[in-house]
């Protein structure tokens, strides 16, 4: 043995002493009022029957109540039927607990007594006899001992470890749908789509929009979604902002991406994805609600606080003929949090015009 | 009468047992001991919210339906006609509103859901603070930890069905976690949601979660946790009479059942009470998951916060210079998500999983330990406690720094920058901290012993001294004050021997020597009895 073993202070097992002194052996047993006088007993017994009682009339509050109480359309009138019934069960169940213990501190003989504790470990013999049969059990069946069949054990195990496949790969094969991941990569953003409000989806006008006003957009013709409206709606939500454009710094390369100070940034979060939800006008900054994430919307959008890394994606958009915002393409780059292959799915973001749609 | 119904149990009895042989089960059982005190019902709490649980659970699914299917509200709810939102959310304001007792019960579900969770964590600290995991109980740890883990997987996959507002940014917040997971992190999130976030799947694939695997397993672990239980016997605290190879309670039958049994009514009881009166996750005021609207100061349950303000907590860019989000070779790694989201909590779980290893490899003592350790005689023990608890509150009140700022009129930001700071340096602080009381709390011990309790009486001896009369301990109260181990540190073998050949496993053995060190070498022995008779000439 490579280490000392070490003494705790305790003699061996099962001494009376610890650390040189005596263990005391158990306290004296106080007895309770209940034990040494007949009044206490009846008054406790009283008390036990009383506490029974109450729950008994606790169940027939709780059922009564709730055949007695209509519930209306009132949402007043269903919280009380509610608060009701629940009151009824607090008595029933509080008044057999409360009954059952106080039966069991007054009452039931207090007096605490001693077992001996075994330790765990098997006998010599115990042990001995499990090897021998686990031997005798290998040597019969040949996975050991003199006629051991080394094929047969290596050939079982690699049959047993490749069959779960058999039933996980199927399983798992069907249940992330088409594993197209590069989703993640574009919306349903288009060139010369609108721009429109969400959730009623009309669009909006250039003039609508008022310097320090902030629009929850979402694009045209999501609501007539037949299918993945939820999915497309996700991805596919912006904020559009218009500041005094002496404030709005229009970052290199995109200088054509806004209007007249108008600016549009997806709405989901570049940390773990929440909807980018609060404008504070004045600093122009979002705020993040989940984590608190804040990006700076007069500098393209950019991280001043929090736990995101990256800018928030920008929409590039322009006005049509009828003076509505339109968007000029998708984004450039995914929106969202970040995943491993995503620069893949990013194009360089300079040139607005040859990225249409999700042709990355 | 009486013999009558007397001589129909024998029957009974004589009926089962010639089939089941379970007189011997009885006998064995009805008389165990288990050892009384009120922390030890901590776990109990636990395991009768769970039944709780059960039983509102199954009076939920009666109602519940687990579908993403979009329909339109019509319903008494005003606020809600006319609104698209899945089948799931509407069930849920049917159950809510037009079955009597209906939100009762979901209300139920969620306040023991809450309880259940809470019970575990502070049945766990229980465990750790008295030394209950050491041996033979290292495996029950590891059992009662999976429970601990499993409970938070049944609270985060319930709180998700309803298809409310906030369950559906939490799920959000999942899945951009699961997508930073390098190389495969976008396949499980496909796999997760069935293709893209929400998909249309989700939700019955987490009912069945819900209400099968999850259940089942902690049913499972429960049984295992409560044979272990039997197994070894209750640990007991220190006192007169209960020794490492004894243990000194009262009896199953009648005792423990009436107690322990009426517990559970205790718990359903006051579960029923919160649940009537105080209102809980009113998803109708949330509304149902849009991925557009979320509002500020939304929470998830308590259990989360702890990840939810590690989130915040991580900045994404260090001293806003270092990045936290890496690009190399045209991959992504973010930094900013694994380390709070998973690698933070990955060695906080694998450290308290392992823990009873950890302080086996320093105390080196490989005898079974029965009787529980006051938190005082365990210092290092405690202070690892006290310091973890910090670090994990820390995390709880950063994911609660919105409303913490709102309440003190405090900015957001410097909150932020405080427990950026704190995490690092307020557990350690708090290890310090606790390790002090801990060894003031010994000395004081010891100055009981050695002297005696303070009676408030004080003597004018002949020669004009004044003293205070201190009246020596019984020997029960000495017993409690003396009688805990005294751990000294390891010991190890020289790295070469006799013949300088460089022993085997010496590294690992310095590595234990070190941490022993850690432990022990700074002690507060007990009082011997050569120096309590020292201390008594001393008075005369």
């Amino acid at each position: 043995m490579s280490t000392t073993e070490n003494s705790t202070g305790h003699g061996p097992e099962g001494s009376e002493t610890t650390n040189g002194f005596e263990n005391p052996g158990m306290p004296y047993h106080r007895p309770r009022r209940a034990d040494v006088d007949p009044k206490a007993d009846k008054k406790a017994e009283r008390q036990v029957a009383a506490l029974f009682g109450v729950s008994i009339v606790g169940t027939v509050i709780a059922v009564g109540s709730y055949m007695a109480l209509d519930m209306t359309d009132e949402i007043d009138s269903i919280r009380f039927v509610n608060m009701a019934i629940g009151l009824g069960i607090f008595l029933a169940m509080m008044g057999i607990g409360l009954g059952a213990i106080h039966w069991a501190k007054t009452l039931m003989r207090d007096h605490e007594m001693v077992e001996e504790r075994h330790a765990l470990r098997s006998s010599d013999e115990s042990r001995e006899g499990a090897i021998q049969n686990l031997k005798d059990g290998a040597e019969d069946s040949g996975l050991g001992g003199v006629k051991r069949r080394p094929v047969l054990v290596g050939s079982m195990l690699t049959a047993l470890l490749a069959a779960p496949l058999a039933i996980l790969w199927p399983q798992i094969g069907n249940m992330g749908a088409d594993w197209n991941t590069s989703n993640f990569g574009h919306t349903m953003w288009r060139k010369g789509m609108k721009l429109t409000r969400d959730p009623d989806g009309t669009p909006i006008k250039a003039s609508d929009v008022t310097i320090g006003s902030a629009f929850h957009v979402i694009p045209e013709g999501l609501n007539e979604l037949e299918h993945h409206k939820i999915e497309e709606k996700a991805k596919a939500v912006v904020l559009l902002l218009r500041l005094d454009p002496r404030d709005l710094n229009l970052q290199p390369g995109r200088e054509d991406w806004s209007f007249d100070g108008i600016i549009a940034f997806s709405k989901i979060c570049t940390h773990v994805g929440c909807p980018v939800a609060l404008y504070e006008q004045q600093t122009h900054h979002l705020l993040c609600p989940c984590h608190q994430s804040t990006f700076d919307v007069a500098n393209g959008a950019k991280v001043v606080f929090g736990p995101a890394k990256r800018p928030l994606p920008q929409l590039p958009i322009t006005v049509d003929d009828e003076g509505y915002i339109i968007a000029q393409s998708d984004f450039h780059e995914p929106i969202g949090p970040s995943y491993w292959t995503r620069l893949k799915d990013t194009s360089d973001g300079l040139h607005a015009d040859e990225t249409e749609g999700s042709s990355h | 009468m009486g013999a009558r119904v007397n001589t129909a149990a024998a029957g009974t009895a004589n009926w089962v047992d010639e089939r089941t042989s379970i007189g011997g089960f009885v006998k064995f059982f009805a008389r165990k001991l288990f050892p009384d005190h009120w922390s030890f019902m901590l776990g109990e709490i636990a395991l009768y919210s769970f039944i709780v649980l059960l039983l509102s659970g199954v009076f939920l699914t009666a109602f519940f339906v687990p579908s993403m299917t979009i329909v339109t509200y019509d319903g008494p709810l005003a606020t809600m006609q006319g609104v698209e939102m899945s089948e799931a959310f509407a069930s849920t304001l049917h159950m809510s509103f037009e079955v009597p007792g209906g939100l009762l019960m979901r209300q139920i579900h969620h306040w023991s859901a809450l309880l259940f969770t809470a019970a575990i964590v502070t049945h766990m600290a229980r465990v750790f603070f008295t030394g209950a995991f050491r041996k033979p109980r290292e495996l029950n740890w590891l059992v009662g930890f999976t429970l601990m883990i499993l409970s938070l997987a049944a609270g985060f996959s319930g709180y998700s069905l309803p298809d409310d507002v906030l369950s559906g940014n939490g799920l959000r917040i999942i899945e951009g976690v699961t997508r930073s997971i390098p190389i495969v992190g976008e396949y499980i999130s496909y796999w997760i949601f069935g293709g893209e976030f929400p998909g249309e799947i989700l939700i019955p694939r987490l009912f069945t979660m819900h209400i099968l695997l999850v259940p089942g397993l902690i049913l499972v672990l429960i049984a295992l946790h409560l044979f272990l239980v039997f197994l070894h016997k209750h640990t007991q605290y220190p006192g007169g009479g209960r020794k490492h190879t004894n243990v000194v309670g009262l009896p199953l039958f009648p005792v423990y059942t009436a107690k322990a049994g009426g517990f559970f009514f205790v718990v359903f009881g006051i579960v029923a009470l919160v649940a009537a009166v105080f209102t809980i996750n009113p998803v109708w005021n949330y509304g149902p998951y849009d991925p557009s609207p979320v509002s500020a100061g939304t929470q998830p349950d308590w259990y989360i916060l702890f990840v939810d303000g590690a989130l915040r907590l991580m900045p994404g860019w260090l001293f806003d210079v270092i990045p936290m989000e890496w690009e190399i070779w045209g991959y992504t790694l973010s930094w900013n998500l694994l380390i709070p989201a998973l690698i933070l909590p990955g060695l906080f779980f694998g450290f308290l999983a392992l823990y009873p290893w950890i302080e086996a490899w320093a105390t080196g003592d490989r005898g079974e330990k029965h009787v529980l350790d006051r938190p005082r005689n365990a210092p290092v023990r405690t202070g690892i406690g006290v310091a973890l608890i910090t670090f994990y509150v820390v995390l709880v009140m950063e994911g609660s720094n919105d409303i913490i700022a709102n309440l003190f009129h405090l900015s957001l930001n410097d909150l932020t920058y405080f427990f950026r700071i704190g995490i690092f340096v307020l557990p350690v602080l708090a290890f310090w901290i606790t390790r002090r009381i801990c060894f003031g709390l010994q000395r004081k011990d010891r100055e009981l012993v050695l002297h005696g309790k303070e009676t408030g009486r004080i003597v004018r001896h002949e020669h004009g001294e004044y003293v205070e009369v201190h009246e020596p301990l019984t020997d029960q109260e000495r017993w409690l004050l003396v009688s805990y181990d005294d751990i000294a540190p390891l010991e190890i073998e020289d790295e070469y021997n006799d013949r300088g050949v460089r022993r085997k496993g010496y590294r690992w053995d310095r590595f234990k020597k070190w941490l022993s060190h850690l432990y022990f070498e700074k002690r507060i022995s007990p009082v011997t009895p050569e120096e309590l008779e020292a201390a008594k000439h001393e008075h005369h």
